[in-house]
């Protein structure tokens, strides 16, 4: 009863808050300049607009693709590395020096030099993007392989059960929150990095078109993507982040 | 029916760093569908030796042997180590493989062990006396021929460890594993072995091998039971360091003062 009550206040909490935000863009919009801020229900139409003659969705769908790809990418080198180096001292020494300099470097850098590298390219998009987040989810996943629980370990050895179901389901568990926190940063460090490098060096994408309309000064045009990509950005929380999160997370209540 | 000889030799086991070893000079052997008792001061190195048995330390100079190669071991460890995000019933099914019956069976090992209704329950939203019964059906579930428990009773309730004692006792009437239990209390090894091996203060060491001649079923609170305890004691002057502080009651801290 409580849980369900607190899950639709929270509902509530978080719509109350976007439309608060909602409506201090229309007052601050409706008192300046409508050119450099135009009005909520101007780029609602604007979005309309693009919807209807299918080039959002096209773009919106290439960056979608792109952003997929490099975040499946980021997170199987990532957590494969990151459970390495928690595991045994000898690589974690071997790789930390290259790990802060990975945590470090710029991400303009990493997409400059893999377009020369890779070619401009769709390949050489997604690993620059990869590039850029791989080391963030080996920090985390690191920090969950240290603090492993070897009582349980031990079980799975006494019990002689199989390598696969040791991972599955003794192993993993265990790291599930850190790769979820892995997850989440990551998804929001791969939308910021993906339209970077669409920007420089793609022809297609939410990125590319966002600077096409920089250089017409098309500040609608610019808001209604940017509304569309935080609309994605949301349904991918709600409908897909959240529910595995509550269902990996349910024997902790 | 299980029918697995256990013989173990340690000449010398000692972590990393450590002053002095954790165990020397140990050797015994344990008959097929026995209960041995290992009884010892904390310090003592029961739980390591435990470990050595179970195969989950292999950083010991000695050999631990089984009279079959494919004896299976099952264990239940001083806390219950279930997993939280398995149930109750998953919990068990764990260790069983790819059992096409597994669920069933994992059904039935809790209903043996005194469990009735938590199968869909996370582990913790049940007692410690009701996780041990958990941790109890899966080291049973593998039909173990090598039962090794490491203070199964530790930190029950008087009736919650009475009735668990006497589950695991009717279980291994049933299964007739080969058993390793090791206490910290005379009484609980007097009421359950066949035989108890003390173990000398650490370096753990063989103090005395005795066997209990009581008929079971036993009474933990039956006089023949306290008086062999006495006499024991009495007899073992030596056992004191270890059995001081079942005695009087005394922590580990004031017993060596």
């Amino acid at each position: 009863m409580t849980a369900t009550r607190s899950i639709s206040v929270d509902a509530w909490m978080r719509g109350l808050s976007l439309l608060g935000a909602l409506a201090a863009w229309q007052i601050v919009a409706s008192l300046g300049d409508q050119s450099l801020l135009p009005t909520p229900a101007t780029v609602l139409a604007s979005m309309g607009h693009y919807l209807a003659n299918g080039e959002l969705l096209y773009h919106l769908g290439i960056t979608l693709a792109r952003v997929t790809a490099s975040f499946l990418l980021a997170m199987a080198i990532g957590t494969t590395l990151g459970i390495l180096m928690g595991r045994s001292r000898w690589v974690d020494t071997a790789l930390d020096g290259i790990l802060i300099l990975g945590l470090n470097i710029p991400a303009l850098v990493v997409a400059v030099l893999c377009y020369i590298w890779f070619g401009l390219g769709d390949v050489a998009a997604v690993i620059a993007v990869a590039l850029n987040k791989i080391p963030t989810v080996v920090v985390t996943v690191r920090e969950g392989a240290r603090a492993v629980d070897h009582g349980l370990l031990d079980v799975a050895t006494v019990f002689k059960l199989s390598r696969i179901r040791t991972l599955l389901r003794v192993y993993l568990p265990q790291l599930y929150p850190y790769l979820m926190g892995a997850a989440r940063s990551g998804l929001a460090l791969v939308w910021k990095i993906v339209l970077v490098v669409e920007l420089i060096g793609r022809s297609n994408g939410i990125g590319f078109q966002i600077g096409t309309y920089f250089q017409f000064f098309d500040i609608t045009s610019i808001l209604a993507y940017t509304l569309a990509f935080a609309c994605t950005v949301v349904i991918i929380e709600e409908a897909g982040l959240r529910p595995i999160d509550r269902r990996l997370t349910r024997w902790r209540t | 029916m299980a029918d697995v000889r256990l013989f173990v030799t340690i000449r010398r086991k000692q972590y990393a760093g450590a002053a002095k070893p954790a165990l020397e000079q140990l050797a015994f052997t344990a008959a097929a569908g026995e209960i041995v008792a290992l009884v010892g001061p904390s310090g003592s190195g029961k739980s390591t030796l435990l470990n050595i048995v179970a195969g989950l330390d292999r950083d010991v100079n000695g050999e631990v042997q089984f009279d079959r190669p494919d004896a299976r071991i099952g264990m239940m460890f001083q806390t219950s180590r279930l997993m939280p995000w398995l149930t109750v019933a998953d919990n068990v099914r764990l260790v069983l493989g790819r059992d096409a019956d597994g669920a069933a069976r994992a059904r039935q090992l809790l209903r043996d062990v005194g469990l009735d209704d938590v199968d869909d329950a996370f582990p913790r939203q049940l007692s410690g006396g009701m996780q041990r019964r958990v941790a109890l059906a899966r080291a049973i579930a593998v039909r173990p021929d090598l039962l090794l428990l490491d203070e199964p009773l530790v930190s029950l309730d008087a009736p919650t460890a009475a009735r668990l004692r006497q589950t695991l006792l009717a279980l291994w009437l049933q299964l007739k594993p080969t058993v390793l239990y090791v206490t910290h209390e005379l009484r609980e090894a007097l009421a359950v072995a066949d035989r108890i091996l003390f173990l000398s203060r650490g370096p753990g060491r063989l103090l005395v091998d005795f066997t209990v001649e009581l008929p079971r079923p036993r009474d933990p609170g039956a006089p023949a039971l306290a008086a062999m305890h006495d006499r024991l004691l009495r007899a073992h002057p030596d056992l004191l360091d270890g059995s001081a502080t079942l005695t009087s009651g005394l922590t580990d801290g004031e017993a060596t003062a």
